[in-house]
């Protein structure tokens, strides 16, 4: 499969998520996100550099724990309260969602 | 060897989409799984072929198809993705085969994981009315109730999910858990209907349930965690075995002993039985007669339930009741087959103050799990890899004689009576 974005094709998996990391740009970011139905906002996006950049330093997206923890303390919330903010942002899940629109590779295990 | 060679000569004409409606037959052959329904015993086979046959579902056949195909090259083909409805992190199981080109009809069968009411009480009102939706969205298997103690709903396809979803929740039901969060809790059918129940964990289930919630639908822990509630130490629902969080009814004091049944029963099954059947066989024995009259020692009972089993109207459980907690059971990976351990011996489990402080306690306790253990860990391994100390320190726990010392005997000890 593949996306085609300002006139560029790029390669994705069966499920959509972009093979190669140094593809993503922003503007696949948004494409991507078309593709969930999410239109991207600032909160969105402050979460998507989030993970980049996580992914960037450790080479793996981080487990779920690790992002509500972070938007707890960024925003000054509970984490039962951060875990429902994430979902809102990203209603199916940010393994499932989150992830794609980041260009990170699809999470493994049974999420 | 048989079977081997059928497929290499069937899979030419394997053509997918071929089907056998031309002879009139809704049903492909399947010779392999047909085998699985000679013998004694029910089996899936049959009923999987006769739910195809009176719905008519093309997905029904794929499976079955798909089923024989693995038998004769001796392979699974299915594997998982990542499917959920809105706000959802887990509860769709999906599968999706490998093999859809040559059998496209099977290419989807995602399960859906439904909880179950606490002990498992439902009405027929709202099975019926969950049948119906499941035959409209989905395949109609249904089983009751798998390992997870869900009800799984088995085959959908991705685009229905949602819809099947927002039906089944307008009807009142829910996902049950899936993934590295808190999972479907199970309870076994507690005071509702048993006599030996030590607590009400019926009401501690759903009170746990609604706290766990949204841990259950947005996974984020380290690993599984589950769950069981067993009203005696019966432990119908194998909670020893099969969950991080045993729960567990029990009681503190001597086994009540009603002398007018102890009697009627001796009267009915004779004095040799009593000793046989009763005293001999308590692993511990503890009981004996004194003066003819049947006594126990309570300090060396190990709460087995042999005795209260074999004379159920004469012996009760003590009146100060409450709970046991054994944390770590767990199956294979990692570091293999786990029985829990006693981690609080005994807890009151009567007012809703006693309910809190359980749910308090627990929370303390994934808290420290979410912090000490490594992904991909049960709370059982945790323990084990940094020491009961550390953990009970951790969870504010005191260190009782208890923990070291065993609560039971044996929790499988079913002598013949």
């Amino acid at each position: 499969m593949s996306i085609e974005v300002n006139g560029a094709t790029y390669e994705t998996d069966e499920n959509g998520y972009l093979v190669n990391l140094e593809d993503w740009n922003e503007d696949i970011a948004v494409k991507l996100a078309e593709g969930e139905e999410i239109d991207l906002t600032e909160e969105h996006w402050s979460l998507v550099r989030f993970l980049r950049n996580y992914y960037d330093e450790y080479q793996i997206a981080p487990a779920v724990k690790v992002l509500t923890k972070a938007i707890a303390a960024e925003q000054g919330i509970d984490k039962k309260e951060a875990s429902e903010f994430l979902y809102g942002l990203f209603p199916k899940g940010p393994a499932l969602q989150a992830c794609k629109v980041a260009g990170l590779p699809k999470p493994t295990g049974c999420v | 060897m048989e079977g081997a060679k059928d497929a290499s000569s069937r899979e030419g004409h394997h053509c997918g989409g071929c089907h056998s409606e031309e002879n009139g037959k809704f049903l492909n052959p399947t010779p392999m799984l047909n085998e699985l329904e000679s013998g004694p015993w029910p089996s899936f086979v049959s009923g999987f072929k006769e739910l195809a046959e009176r719905t008519k579902k093309p997905m029904l056949r794929g499976v079955l198809d798909q089923l024989e195909y693995s038998y004769n090259t001796k392979m699974g083909y299915w594997k998982g993705g990542l499917v959920t409805v809105d706000g959802y992190g887990a509860g769709v199981i999906t599968r999706y085969s490998m093999i859809k080109d040559k059998i496209p009809e099977a290419a989807e069968f995602h399960t859906m994981r439904i909880q179950p009411a606490p002990g498992l009480h439902y009405n027929t009102a709202m099975m019926r009315e969950l049948c119906d939706i499941w035959e409209k969205y989905g395949s109609g298997i249904i089983t009751l109730h798998g390992q997870t103690g869900d009800i799984m709903l088995q085959g959908i396809e991705e685009k229905y999910v949602q819809q099947c979803f927002d039906e089944l929740n307008e009807a009142g039901w829910d996902l049950g858990g899936a993934g590295a969060g808190m999972r479907t809790a199970v309870s076994c059918i507690g005071p509702g209907r048993c006599e030996n129940a030590c607590y009400d964990n019926l009401n501690l289930h759903l009170k746990a349930l609604k706290h766990f919630v949204g841990v259950l639908h947005r996974p984020e822990w380290n690993y599984k965690l589950k769950f069981k509630f067993s009203g005696c130490p019966n432990d119908c629902t194998n909670a020893i075995m099969r969950s991080d969080l045993a729960v567990i009814g029990t009681w503190k004091d001597a086994i009540q002993i009603d002398r007018d049944e102890v009697t009627a029963w001796v009267e009915k099954k004779g004095m040799d039985a009593l000793v046989n059947q009763v005293i001999n066989l308590c692993p511990t024995r503890a009981i004996s007669l004194k003066d003819g009259e049947m006594h126990i020692e309570t300090r060396d009972c190990v709460r087995c339930m042999h005795c209260l089993n074999a004379m159920p109207k004469a012996l009760s459980p003590g009146k100060e009741r409450g709970i046991s907690l054994l944390m770590g059971g767990k199956n294979t990976l990692k570091v293999g087959v786990n029985m829990g351990s006693l981690i609080i011996p005994f807890m009151k489990m009567e007012s809703d103050e006693d309910v809190e402080a359980f749910i308090e306690q627990i929370e303390t306790i994934i808290e420290w799990w979410e912090d000490a253990g490594l992904d991909h860990e049960r709370i059982g391994e945790t323990i084990e890899r940094v020491g009961l100390k550390q953990f009970i320190e951790g969870a504010g726990i005191e260190a009782d004689i208890n923990m070291v010392s065993r609560p039971r005997d044996n929790p499988y000890f079913k002598a013949p009576y």
